[in-house]
């Protein structure tokens, strides 16, 4: 007798769990050739509010361990992605239609991406940060922290967009939600999967699937989400309304640059984008 | 309680046998039936206008509690000025129904609230424990009373209460109630506790809610906030239902007060729904039913604001206490 197939369920990744949308709603994912590859869940703003709280709760314990622990932590996530490697690179084929060798290529340049954040995360302090010269009998130091929580609108296409705008944000202590890609949704949730066994602590990444024209406007505008990263948003109508949305409680943003070259090696700015340098006046000589 | 009439009322507290026989002849609760009833009732949705009404509503029914070891009279007032003020951007906001404090709190608190009329409710009678020998007891009730507390939130002799000492309790209640009396002003209102995380079934916790009545009380109050479970749907079913009874029998409405556990508006709004349902629309009045809570507060003026503006508010807009 032929086995039956185990399909898997698509879901979301809120708060360490893998939920269906609180909405119920579903959306067709499609392959390369316009043939139904998978379910995946509609997420609601609901849904947004409930991964920007766990995001919220998950942010005092994850900034305040050390940058090194971090950086172990990014390392892990490199090391499990790459036992699963056939894995991403069987989902890459079956969504792009790409050949083997390309997409091989792509999880390589997903996994190196971790390990170079890795490696940044106890080094971001020193090379933004510092000593300053001052005129006065003090220690002034300068130090970056993280913003709090950071909205992530990830470039379409799968894993190594999402990779390359997520790690930047959680290395340097901020948590995050992130809205995958709208047309390559399943690679995501997978790496959720990735997440969720390598020690990174529930709520620091949430993953929610769905239309960003949808669900963005509530991160833009919630007073809770600290940062907003635009970069996977194409319509330069919609990346105007997430700004305006995010202009009333004074949250950074990052806006898309349609030159940029993600496979390039990155330079710092997406680390300090979300960071903010605090200077510290101290008495000395006493 | 279609068996009952008020004349069977009249003799049950003349002895501790009438009392235990009376209380021990009430129709047992139906465990699964109450969590059942309460579950169901939480299933309720209420949205837009009924949403808007029943959060404030809820904000106007908050007993705004702080019950620490490290209290300060600064603590207090400031816990006051938001009593006063929820949200000091919004003038439409309501404010609470009171603020709850220890008794060497009262004076800060009454001073800071003036002629606001949010009042000011005491924890008496060696609060949370309630081990103390009653005359300490009365003495904490009168220096709460005199120094200008509306309301005494006691708590009863559990220890007492699962002895089967019904008498005691009854006649603890009616001497702290006496205590409550002031010479020239109205008497403060009684709230009695009962610690129903310690009360282990729903038929003692329907026992003391008569108890408690027959005795005088004001209010009857789940928890004092240091046990867990606190103040959870089904419990609170239980003593509505008990004041429904009460009143169908003697024409005596008394309030019910669940404290301890409420955190989000979502739990405030399914306990209205449940009082509405049990008692009906008479105890929907910060007069007949309170929230003892503190962080509750916060979630309830982030959805408020969240109704009114149309995005989702944060913490860093309200204040940790």
């Amino acid at each position: 007798m032929a086995r039956a197939d185990v399909r898997k369920t698509y879901k979301l990744y809120i708060n360490g769990q893998f939920p269906r949308s609180e909405s119920g709603r579903t959306f067709e994912v499609l392959d390369a050739k316009g043939g139904f590859l998978a379910n995946a869940s509609h997420a609601s703003r609901k849904d947004a509010r409930d991964a920007v709280s766990a995001a919220r709760s998950a942010f005092p314990s994850w900034s305040a361990r050390t940058a090194y622990n971090r950086g172990q932590i990014i390392y892990r996530v490199a090391e499990v992605l790459e036992g699963r490697r056939a894995q991403f690179e069987a989902e890459i084929i079956a969504a792009e239609g790409v050949t083997a060798a390309k997409a091989r290529q792509y999880v390589d340049a997903a996994i190196d991406r971790l390990v170079w954040y890795a490696g940044w995360a106890d080094k971001i302090a020193q090379v933004t940060g510092g000593a300053n010269d001052v005129a006065g009998p003090f220690f002034n130091h300068s130090t970056p922290e993280p913003s709090g929580v950071i909205a992530v609108m990830a470039p379409q296409g799968p894993l190594f967009g999402l990779v390359s705008v997520l790690a930047p944000v959680i290395t340097t202590g901020n948590t995050c939600v992130v809205v995958a890609s709208e047309a390559y949704p399943l690679t995501s949730i997978t790496l959720a999967e990735v997440l969720a066994t390598s020690d990174v602590p529930a709520g620091v990444v949430n993953i929610l699937t769905g239309p960003q024209a949808e669900i963005g406007p509530w991160l833009a505008s919630h007073l809770d989400v600290h940062g907003l990263d635009l970069t996977g948003v194409t319509d330069p109508d919609l990346a105007r309304t997430l700004e305006e949305g995010a202009a009333d409680s004074l949250k950074r943003v990052r806006r898309p640059d349609p030159t940029e070259d993600l496979l390039a090696t990155p330079a710092l700015d997406r680390m300090t984008a979300f960071l903010e340098i605090k200077t510290v006046w101290h008495p000395m000589g006493i | 309680m279609a068996t009952l009439t008020s004349a069977d009322l009249t003799d049950v507290t003349a002895s501790e046998s009438a009392l235990r026989r009376f209380l021990h002849g009430l129709p047992g609760v139906d465990q699964v039936g109450a969590d059942a009833r309460a579950a169901m009732l939480g299933t309720r949705s209420i949205k837009t206008t009924a949403k808007t009404a029943a959060l404030d509503l809820a904000i106007r029914m908050v007993d705004l509690t702080t019950l620490e070891g490290m209290d300060t009279p600064g603590k207090v007032r400031a816990l006051c000025a938001k009593a006063m003020r929820p949200d000091p951007m919004d003038p439409s906001c309501p404010a609470t129904a009171a603020v709850c404090v220890y008794p060497d709190m009262v004076p800060a608190a009454v001073e800071a609230l003036g002629s606001s009329g949010v009042h000011v409710a005491a924890v008496a009678t060696a609060f949370p424990s309630g081990r103390a020998a009653l005359d300490i007891k009365l003495a904490d009730t009168q220096d709460a009373v005199e120094a200008g507390a509306h309301e005494i939130d006691m708590v009863i002799d559990r220890g007492a209460f699962l002895s089967g000492r019904y008498l005691e309790v009854y006649e603890e209640i009616v001497a702290i109630k006496a205590a409550c009396a002031r010479s020239e002003d109205e008497p403060a209102h009684l709230k009695v506790i009962f610690e129903t995380g310690e009360l282990q079934t729903y038929d003692n916790v329907r026992r003391a809610s008569w108890l408690a009545m027959l005795a005088g009380a004001d209010f009857i109050k789940t928890s004092t906030g240091k046990i867990q479970p606190a103040a959870t749907l089904p419990v609170t079913l239980v003593m509505m239902e008990a004041v429904r009874d009460f009143r169908a029998l003697t024409g005596t409405q008394i309030g019910v007060k669940p404290a301890g556990g409420i955190r989000t508006a979502k739990e405030a709004i399914k306990f209205l729904v449940m009082v509405n349902e049990v008692g009906g629309p008479d105890w929907l009045d910060p007069d007949w039913f309170r929230f003892g809570a503190s962080t509750l507060l916060n979630d309830l003026l982030m959805q408020r604001s969240k109704m009114k503006t149309g995005h989702y508010w944060g913490h860093d807009y309200v204040t940790l206490d």
